[in-house]
């Protein structure tokens, strides 16, 4: 997939392909180099330069690159326009068109409406080997062979079908289904058997298509192909708006895949990727066709598909679109808002399950006479009545026909794209009663009016990611400029070709508008999330040190960038020009270097600052505080030893395992010992100091009772070498219980505590980091001592958000003074009742700190969550004194951040301390336009003095593309970074506005999204349809996981310490964290093979199956949901009992069986914690055990206990607030 | 009582009493005009080996407001058992216990040789002694090791029952903990924070008796010493305490170039202060503060950390440019007010070349009866060799210590109590004998002396209040009563009360036997406190002023001279001595701040206002001793022209004994003649004066500075700026024959100070 994606990104620029395969093109490039020189230039010398020398990423497709190139050259005449018309003629010519058209496909996938142009005609390859898979195709194609020719057609016709009306442009994927629709009833039928699936998980839409391409001239035409060929008139139309959504989503959906499998294998190494995509569309496909009717979809499969699709959205698409008064177009309307569309993003896929959905068919009928009414029920009612509405009347039909014919078998939770995807897998044959929520979508309006919208008829996380996993089986590059990287649940390799590694930074658009207008008309935030020192898998390159001598980094003399790769150097290399603000700065002479006859410098590929998106620079002694090299930092454990930390085993625990501890303290080379010092405090009212240094015998206590004005008693011998003083320190850590085992103290204070920590290392001139192990709420008399003011009454008023705000203003002040001298501090909480978070928080939020949170914290059951993240918390590697500056091209301005941190101005970050997991959320605003030829360019420095203390600089550079089409706005953003961005902004918010206009500036703002995407990218269609972006297409569903959340809408057994906890969780969790945490990843583990993870399952009851076992994490907890019924064999392997009500219930660690399936649960769970940077305790959940009401709080697309909507009831509410919002 | 050198003798001998007057003016009018004023120097512990410790308790005069002991001088009527109070002439009846009382039965309080007596008070628990060592760590290794070994040295010599606590400081105060095991535990106080004595107890966990101890431990209700964790009993801490000083590390806290070490002593003071006050007030204790450089931080600080701003010297302080003098003075004295209070005696040790702040201090240990010791290093044997001698014994085997005294003085009505000079705070206990004249700490006829030894002496001064026309009945007795209760050093309470009486005597008829009753010592001493009690709030050259009017005036009253002939000049002889003190008190560095610190000054004053006559006077009129060829050793006069080639000299100034060489002796010392058999003689010479001086060295405390020197040597400043400058660069031919050494100096010599004396005394203008 990444390859493909390249090329396309590579067309626009048409040389970087070229440079990429072999050098030979960079001739070539050489005449591009012009135009693209400042920013391909670099990319495709790169590559060139890199298989060489070092950069060595890409050697390996040197092969591809020479087929590429070729294709590229063809492409290169015609400019980007021209590169994808080749293709399209191309897939004529078969072999040379084919692996464009994986290209394409990719490419499609990534980009924009000319990739459709391409992908179709690739597609059309791809799909006639498909087609004749299909036979039905060809069946089909008689009436719509071009349109087929688009096979791609699936995706296109989904495209234009789905994406267009319903969802994204994906869903006109589905659409194809709806193209069945656009023909009239009788073409329905007909459509669906044809064009339908047969189309689309064949190839042979695609040979289709590459016909009707030629003719519909327009991209659209494609899809429009497909469908369009039935129904010309509906085509055009959708042609015209469809096409770009639409490819994109067809692109992302199996059909490319098909096509490309057929072609590009034979050409194309790359096509591998491709390949499993395919080989799962043909999969599912055989297999379907195999078990169940599904199968006869395939062959019949095009009327079955098709009306499975058009059941769905297809339908009431075209319906829509020509005639939305007619019965079609209401239909449309009706399926579409419910699943179809969503469905239809999938459709490539969901073709197979279209093809199920064949009922339909027989629905088109009920379809058209439902549209109309339903789009009447829809305003009145809401949303999901609408939906429900307007299938109701045909629904009746439909979801008759559809279960039937689908349910045979397919579990709804496959959705009809899922369905396909998982369909061929075994299970899915019955399971098909996805298909039936199609229908229940087109049908379930009349039959369930009253009910719901099919779940599976709607957007499903699952299927996207699992799309998502199969499409990137590439590494990623990232040399291409605005290419959007794989969802953060997929696992790929990253290779840095001159911009960071999405580990590093993901955004939330990498098209963005061009002006301030169109950004302010979409409302898509533009956001990136930085995680600045993100630990990198080991097969991925470390960033490389840089050392630019005593001068320090070079840098643009106006605005301070630092050299990277988007430096152009002028005169012969004498001056460069920023990237970012244009300005031309002398090259100082030991850094000069002649050019190339390309304009880039000769050296380009030895410099890591010239070729790389991510690497750090030596800082010089003018990048330190007080123009002093640091002092390695010092790390200082604070240890509550008040009555309840003695009692419930904390301390004894703590100091035991300190004493391990000390010998994993971080270190930059593995080999030398840690230069971190350490010192030891305990304190309960008052504070205790150890001297430990290492010429004692004995350790030495302190105790400083004048809280009121805290000092460091001593300097020398506080803060030691663990291996010097490792006697003293041992028997410290021994003697330090038993000193308190009998104290009767429980009065606590903390301002004190912390103050103690940052005075120390005050004294002792260093950054550091304070752990400090709490219990309680400090009120013995001291700054900082607070007053209990839990007032659950004051939840859902006006005077909710105080609650949020610190109590007194000294954590404040002293926050800054940490931050003044890298003091970082990191809070372990134990509390039994209420300790103010909010309060407590303040500091470690405002440090770059970490506050974990154990209640009722009980040794036996909790220390292993405990130890195991002070372990990690211990160990991980961080910065100290860091500051963070986000610079950025002209024309945008880094606005806000978000995370843990302090700014003393508006620009610059300060991180006393900043680990690995951290990230921070940076939103961008216009400040002038951006031009879409430079694109939009930031630059990430921050400065830091790592666990040896040495100043270092890192720096990520980031570019990304700009367009004037709020389309290819929708087309290149990701979801999942927006949502990251929605909740750090609303949780911040709560502490300044009631909670409900949090709330409602959310649902407001995405209502915004949604309804600018209908109302300007989609096509015209009926008000009642829901059409989604196919990026955006989870929009709604994670974002009514946002406004579910405690933080926004707690139930009542959430404390408000919890929700704070959770607040300031979030607001430094990169996207994997949120995603995870928002919709939590449930897995069915009654089979499970070594070497792949089941296919996880949607978060809700009904896909809770009673006989079988479930494994749900959020990144924070760890459930293994069990189900009354499951099989006395499954209990054994996982237990070691067979009886459902011999499990205990409190364990929170699996029994150690030896059994393969034992044996493979547990490494799953381990690896699950493996990948959260916080350690996830394990909770057996029986069901119909009272602990079930707990895990059910994570079903996050059900109802839920607080009174969040479900998923159904939100998609229809959002779905009124867009009509809202266009009328 | 042959002679009143005899009878002053003995009364010295029997009760530690020098009165300047042993007849008693019997007038206001006529007592003003004597000049010197009514007044004596009392020694209240003075060392009395064949008077033992009666063991019951005073009978006491029932008079409210008298309550005067029983004394020799009360008239008693054996038969009907009543006795009638000299002071208050009230009749008392005797107590039951006196029932067996008769002529020949007497109770040794009515005895004449027991004028003084000493009860043991059985009442009342028993507190042990309690030492608190305050050690400064900022100091130098070599001294820090001295002073730890000197410390530890010390744990041995204290009564093993005595509790004893430790608080370091440098930049941060610590309260060590000595009870603990394992871990050593000290509670640490910021250095520059004052903090009220109810925050410092909090702080400490002394605060609330109420709740049981912090480690829950059973508090015994009466073990009041076990509650306080900093201080224990010497012989259970013993190991700890030796072990903890030896782990005792210089303040680890860096010194940047060009800076002092900042040092809390402020700070430390007043937690030490602090902590006693809370947990055993009003029991004797002592604390030793052991300092090597001024406080730099904090309360009570000095002078600031920066090298190059030097502590004030006189100089600065003339020129009221003392930044820190006023506020650190203030903040001392608060703290030796509140000590004294609770009956707390705070020593200084200070060991030092620089200054150590003892001008802001010195009310320390002045208020509380505490000693003030300076040296230059306690590497030194003047600290060590003092240091242990604050723990040496009597014959009885009893430390030379004694805490909480309370002095009253009770008077006959003619007599009435203007105050008191010495190592005391008033009590402001009001009474009809309570002089409005105040001399010295007046307004009280009770003093408070935390700390008292044998040789503590006090200055007492009297006011004669009888009027001019009511003239006392010849033979008529004045009495004065010292009533001294103390806590022994054997933690017993005691009583000692001195009684005495001077007759009363008629200036007009008797100024013959009044000028032979003068005590030229003790009234030199006295008004020597006087003069040096106002030098501490007033300019010098005012001190001086005053005591030469005074000196003159005496001299004119007492002088026999012809109106304006200043040859006629004489003196008697009870009097002839006293214009000589006078004037080596005018150059003596009690009043002369030239050439000394104000450490210095602080600390010979210290000295001055404590000691008893003997030493006082020694420290006002030097003794010079000459060794030579020609004869035994004598004394010889403290004037330049003692200072002779062939001889050694021995000078004990108190503070210094300085060993000085004449030019020849120190040639043929250099020759090394010594050395060899045939000038053994030679050899005795030598060493004749350093015997002597090891006798004074083994018996003087504090241990005075030990100087060798000889002529032309750089110590021998130390003579030349004692002895009178008969012979200077100015009038060195003038004399004619060359028998002593000149002394570089414009100062008047001893003759012109007597030449303009006699001048104003015969001059009829004044």
């Amino acid at each position: 997939m990444n390859v493909n994606q390249h090329t396309p990104m590579a067309s626009p620029y048409g040389q970087p392909q070229p440079g990429y395969g072999q050098p030979s093109y960079a001739p070539q490039d050489g005449g591009y180099p012009g135009p693209y020189s400042p920013y391909n230039g670099p990319a495709s010398a790169h590559q060139p330069g890199v298989p060489p020398q070092g950069y060595s990423p890409f050697t390996s497709f040197p092969s591809k690159a020479v087929a590429a190139n070729p294709v590229s050259d063809l492409s290169s005449p015609l400019d980007l326009g021209p590169t994808r018309l080749p293709p399209t003629s191309a897939p004529p010519p078969a072999s040379a068109p084919q692996p464009y058209n994986q290209y394409t496909h990719s490419q499609g996938d990534m980009q924009n409406g000319p990739p459709p142009m391409t992908q179709a005609p690739p597609r059309p390859a791809a799909a006639q080997p498909y087609t004749q898979g299909h036979v039905n195709m060809s069946g089909s194609l008689p009436s719509y062979p071009q349109h087929y020719g688009p096979p791609p057609s699936m995706q296109q016709v989904t495209n234009q079908m789905t994406g267009m009306q319903i969802t994204p442009g994906p869903p006109t994927s589905a659409g194809p289904g709806y193209v069945p629709p656009h023909s009239s009833q009788p073409p329905l039928s007909t459509a669906y058997s044809a064009a339908a699936q047969p189309s689309y998980t064949q190839a042979p839409p695609p040979a289709s298509s590459a016909p009707t391409q030629p003719p519909p001239a327009s991209g659209p035409a494609a899809s429009q192909q497909y469908y369009g060929g039935p129904p010309p008139s509906s085509q055009q139309p959708f042609n015209s708006s469809l096409p770009p959504t639409s490819q994109q989503q067809f692109t992302s959906s199996v059909p490319p895949p098909p096509s490309q499998q057929s072609f590009p294998p034979s050409s194309f190494s790359g096509p591998a990727p491709p390949p499993t995509r395919p080989q799962g569309p043909p999969m599912s496909q055989s297999q379907p066709q195999m078990p169940f009717p599904s199968q006869p979809p395939f062959s019949a499969p095009p009327p079955v598909s098709q009306p499975g699709f058009a059941g769905g959205p297809p339908p009431p698409v075209q319906g829509s679109f020509p005639p939305q008064p007619t019965q079609p177009s209401s239909q449309p309307g009706s399926f579409p808002p419910p699943g179809p569309p969503p469905t239809s993003a999938t459709s490539g896929q969901y073709t197979t399950s279209m093809a199920q959905q064949p009922p339909p068919p027989t629905q088109p009928s009920p379809y058209h006479s439902g549209p109309p009414p339903p789009r009447v029920q829809m305003p009145p009612t809401s949303m999901g009545q609408s939906n429900h509405m307007p299938p109701g009347p045909p629904g009746p039909l439909q979801q008759p026909p559809a279960q039937p014919g689908m349910q045979t078998g397919f579990p709804p939770q496959q959705n009809g794209a899922f369905g396909q995807v998982r369909g061929p897998q075994p299970g899915y044959a019955g399971p098909y009663p996805g298909q039936p929520n199609y229908g229940a979508q087109a049908p379930a309006p009349a039959p369930s009016a009253q009910k719901r919208l099919d779940p599976d008829a709607i957007p499903s996380p699952i299927q996207v990611i699992e799309d998502d996993k199969a499409k990137s089986t590439e590494p990623f590059t990232t040399g291409v400029r605005g290419q959007a990287p794989p969802l953060v649940t997929t696992n790929f390799q990253v290779k840095d070709q001159g911009n960071a590694s999405p580990r590093f930074i993901r955004c939330t658009a990498y098209n963005m508008p061009c002006t301030s207008d169109m950004a302010k008309q979409s409302q898509v935030p533009l956001a990136a999330v930085i995680k600045p020192l993100a630990t990198l898998p080991p097969d991925e390159t470390p960033p490389y040190m840089v050392d630019h001598g005593e001068a320090g980094p070079i840098r643009c003399n106006r605005c301070k960038a630092y050299m990277c790769p988007y430096m152009q150097f002028i005169e012969g290399g004498r001056r460069f020009q920023c990237g970012f603000c244009s300005c031309v700065t002398e090259v100082p002479p030991q850094y000069f270097q002649h050019l190339d006859h390309t304009g880039k410098r000769v050296d380009c590929y030895d410099r890591p600052e010239l070729s790389l998106g991510t690497y750090e620079f030596l800082a010089t002694v003018d990048y330190c505080k007080n123009n002093k090299l640091p002092q390695p930092p010092a790390f200082i454990f604070l240890i509550d030893v008040s009555y309840n930390a003695v009692k419930s085993g904390l301390v004894s625990l703590i100091c035991n395992e300190l004493k391990t501890l000390l010998d994993l303290l971080p270190r930059e080379n593995p080999e030398m010992d840690s230069v971190v010092r350490v010192g030891f405090v305990t304190y309960n009212k008052v504070l205790h100091f150890y001297n430990v240094k290492p010429t004692l015998a004995q350790p030495q206590m302190l105790v400083v009772s004048d809280v009121s004005d805290m000092f460091v008693p001593l300097l020398d011998g506080f803060l030691v070498n663990v291996n010097e003083s490792r006697q003293v320190i041992e028997s410290l850590l021994d003697q330090i219980p038993e000193m308190f085992a009998d104290t009767r103290e429980t009065e606590t204070v903390f301002g004190p505590v912390i103050q103690a920590g940052l005075e120390a290392l005050k004294a002792a001139d260093c950054a550091g980091k304070l752990f400090v192990f709490h219990t309680s709420l400090p009120i013995a008399e001291a700054p900082g001592k607070l007053k209990n003011r839990e007032d659950k009454k004051l939840i859902g008023t006006d005077k909710e958000k105080t609650l949020f705000q610190p109590q007194v203003g000294f954590y404040k002040d002293l926050a800054k003074d940490c931050v003044a001298q890298g003091c970082c501090v990191d809070l372990f909480l134990f509390p039994n009742q209420y300790v103010d978070l909010a309060t407590l928080g303040v500091v470690p939020v405002s440090t770059g700190g970490s506050i974990y949170k154990y209640t009722y914290f009980q040794a036996q059951a909790d220390q292993e969550r405990f130890l195991n993240d002070l372990r990690r918390d211990v160990q991980k590697q961080v910065g100290f004194d860091a500051v963070m500056r986000v610079r950025t091209s002209t024309g945008i301005r880094a606005t806000d951040f978000f995370g843990s941190f302090y700014m003393n101005n508006t620009t610059d970050v300060e991180l006393a301390g900043l680990d690995c997991d951290k990230a921070i959320t940076v939103e961008f605003k216009h400040d002038d336009k951006l031009s879409e030829e430079t694109g939009a360019l930031m630059q990430c420095a921050v400065l830091y003095t790592s666990c040896s203390g040495r100043r270092r600089l890192r720096i990520h550079n980031m570019a990304v593309n700009c367009c004037s089409q709020l389309a290819d706005l929708y087309r290149n953003c990701e979801t999942d970074t927006i949502i990251n961005y929605f909740a750090k902004y609303a949780f911040r918010g709560v502490a300044n506005n009631p909670t409900k206009a949090v709330r409602d500036t959310l649902v407001n703002q995405c209502a915004q999204i949604l309804a600018c995407y209908r109302k300007n990218c989609a096509s015209p269609s009926s008000a009642g349809q829901l059409i989604l972006p196919e990026c955006m297409k989870l929009l709604p569903v994670y974002l009514n996981c946002v406004l579910k959340s405690d933080v926004l809408m707690p139930g009542a057994d959430v404390s408000l310490d919890d929700r704070a906890y959770l607040k300031q969780l979030i607001s430094c969790m990169d996207v994997t964290e949120t995603h995870v945490f928002f919709y939590p990843r449930l897995l069915p583990v009654m089979k499970l093979e070594s070497g792949s993870l089941p296919v996880a399952v949607r978060d809700s009851e009904e896909r809770l199956s009673k006989g079988g076992v479930y494994l749900l994490e959020t990144g924070l907890h760890l459930f293994l949901w069990v189900g009354a019924s499951v099989q006395q064999e499954l209990l054994l392997n996982i237990f070691g009992t067979p009886s459902f009500s011999q499990i205990d219930p409190n364990l929170t660690s699996l029994p150690v069986l030896d059994n393969p399936f034992s044996q493979r649960l547990r490494e799953i769970i381990d690896s699950f914690r493996a990948q959260r940077s916080r350690y996830m305790k394990l909770m057996v959940v029986k069901q119909e055990d009272r602990s079930e009401l707990i895990f059910k709080h994570f079903l996050v697309e059900d109802k839920s206990a607080s009174g969040g909507a479900s998923y159904v009831d939100f998609l229809c509410h959002m779905h009124k607030e867009i009509r809202q919002l266009l009328s | 009582m042959s002679t009143y050198q005899e009878f002053i003798q003995q009364n010295e001998d029997r009760d530690g009493v020098r009165f300047s007057w042993n007849l008693w003016p019997s007038s206001r009018l006529e007592a003003t005009r004597l000049v010197v004023p009514v007044s004596c120097l009392f020694t209240p512990l003075k060392e009395m080996p064949n008077l033992p410790p009666v063991q019951y308790e005073p009978v006491l005069c029932s008079r409210a407001n008298c309550k005067a002991v029983l004394n020799p001088l009360c008239q008693v009527d054996f038969r009907a058992k009543i006795w009638a109070c000299n002071f208050c002439f009230q009749r008392n009846p005797f107590p039951p216990s006196y029932a067996g009382i008769s002529e020949v039965n007497q109770p040794a309080e009515l005895m004449p040789q027991f004028s003084t007596i000493e009860y043991i008070v059985q009442r009342g628990p028993s507190a042990p002694l309690i030492f608190l060592y305050v050690v400064d760590t900022c100091l130098e290794e070599e001294d820090l090791q001295a002073l730890k070994e000197s410390l530890q040295m010390s744990l041995s010599l204290l009564p093993p029952n005595a509790l004893v606590g430790l608080i370091t400081f440098g930049r941060m105060v610590q309260v060590h903990e000595l009870t603990c095991e394992g871990i050593a535990k000290s509670y640490v106080f910021r250095g520059t924070k004052d903090l009220s004595s109810k925050q410092i107890q909090e702080m400490l966990g002394l605060a609330k008796p109420a709740a049981p101890g912090q480690q829950g431990r059973p508090v015994a209700p009466q073990d009041a010493a076990a509650s306080c964790r900093f201080l224990q009993p010497v012989h259970r801490v013993d190991m700890n305490l030796t072990d903890l000083l030896g782990e005792l590390q210089r303040d680890p806290w860096p010194v940047p170039q060009g800076k002092r070490p900042l040092r809390s002593t402020g700070v430390a003071l007043s937690v030490a202060v602090g902590l006693l006050e809370g947990a055993f007030p009003n029991t004797g204790a002592r604390v030793m503060l052991f300092i090597g450089g001024p406080p730099t931080q904090g309360p009570g600080m000095v002078v600031g950390d920066e090298l190059k701003t030097p502590i004030r010297s006189w100089h600065d302080i003339q020129k009221d440019n003392a930044r820190h003098l006023k506020k650190a003075t203030k903040y001392y004295e608060a703290l030796a007010n509140r000590s004294a209070v609770n009956g707390h005696s705070i020593d200084i040790y200070a060991c030092a070349l620089d200054q150590t702040g003892l001008l802001e201090m010195k009310c320390l240990s002045n208020l509380t009866g505490g000693h003030i010791v300076m040296g230059d290093s306690f590497n030194t044997s003047l600290f060590k060799q003092t240091f242990q001698r604050v723990f040496s014994k009597d014959y009885n085997g009893d430390f030379r210590m004694a805490f909480g005294g309370v002095l009253e003085v009770k008077t006959t009505r003619e007599l009435k109590v203007s105050g008191a000079i010495g190592p005391c705070v008033s009590l402001h206990s009001k009474g009809s004998s309570v002089s409005e004249n105040e001399m010295g700490i007046g307004g009280t006829t009770q003093w408070k002396l935390c700390g008292l030894d044998p040789s503590t002496t006090l200055g007492v001064y009297f006011e004669v209040v009888n009027q001019h026309n009511a003239p006392v009945p010849q033979g008529g007795r004045g009495a004065v009563q010292f009533v001294t209760q103390y806590q022994h050093s054997n933690t017993q309470r005691r009583i000692r009360v001195t009684t005495i009486a001077r007759n009363w005597a008629d200036v007009q008829s008797q100024i013959q036997h009044i000028e032979s009753s003068f005590d030229q010592e003790a009234a030199a001493v006295l008004m020597a406190r006087l003069g040096v009690f106002r030098a501490e709030s007033e300019e010098g050259p005012d001190v001086l002023r005053w005591l030469d009017r005074q000196l003159i005036r005496l001299c004119q009253k007492f002088g026999q001279f012809n109106k304006d002939d200043p040859t006629s000049f004489r003196l008697s002889e009870s009097l002839s001595l006293y214009p000589q003190f006078m004037f080596h008190l005018r150059r003596s560095p009690f009043l002369q701040v030239f050439n000394n610190s104000p450490d210095e000054s602080s600390y010979y004053r210290h000295h001055f206002v404590r000691q008893d006559l003997t030493q006082s006077l020694i420290m006002i009129q030097p003794i010079l001793y000459s060794y030579s060829f020609h004869g035994p050793p004598e004394p010889v006069l403290l004037d330049s022209s003692s200072i002779l080639p062939d001889r050694i000299l021995l000078m004990d100034t108190f503070f210094q004994l300085v060993i000085y060489h004449g030019e020849t002796i120190a040639q043929w010392r250099k020759a090394g003649y010594q050395e060899m058999a045939e000038y053994e003689n030679f050899k005795q010479l030598l060493q004749a004066p350093l015997d002597d001086a090891q006798e004074i060295l083994q018996t003087r405390f504090p241990m005075p500075r030990y100087i060798d020197t000889e002529h032309g040597g750089s110590q021998a400043r130390f003579l030349l700026s004692k002895v009178n400058p008969s012979q200077t660069h100015n009038n060195l031919y003038a004399w004619g024959q060359e028998t002593g050494a000149p002394i570089l100096t414009d100062d008047v010599s001893l003759q012109v100070f007597m030449d303009h004396l006699k001048k104003l005394a015969v001059s009829s203008s004044t």
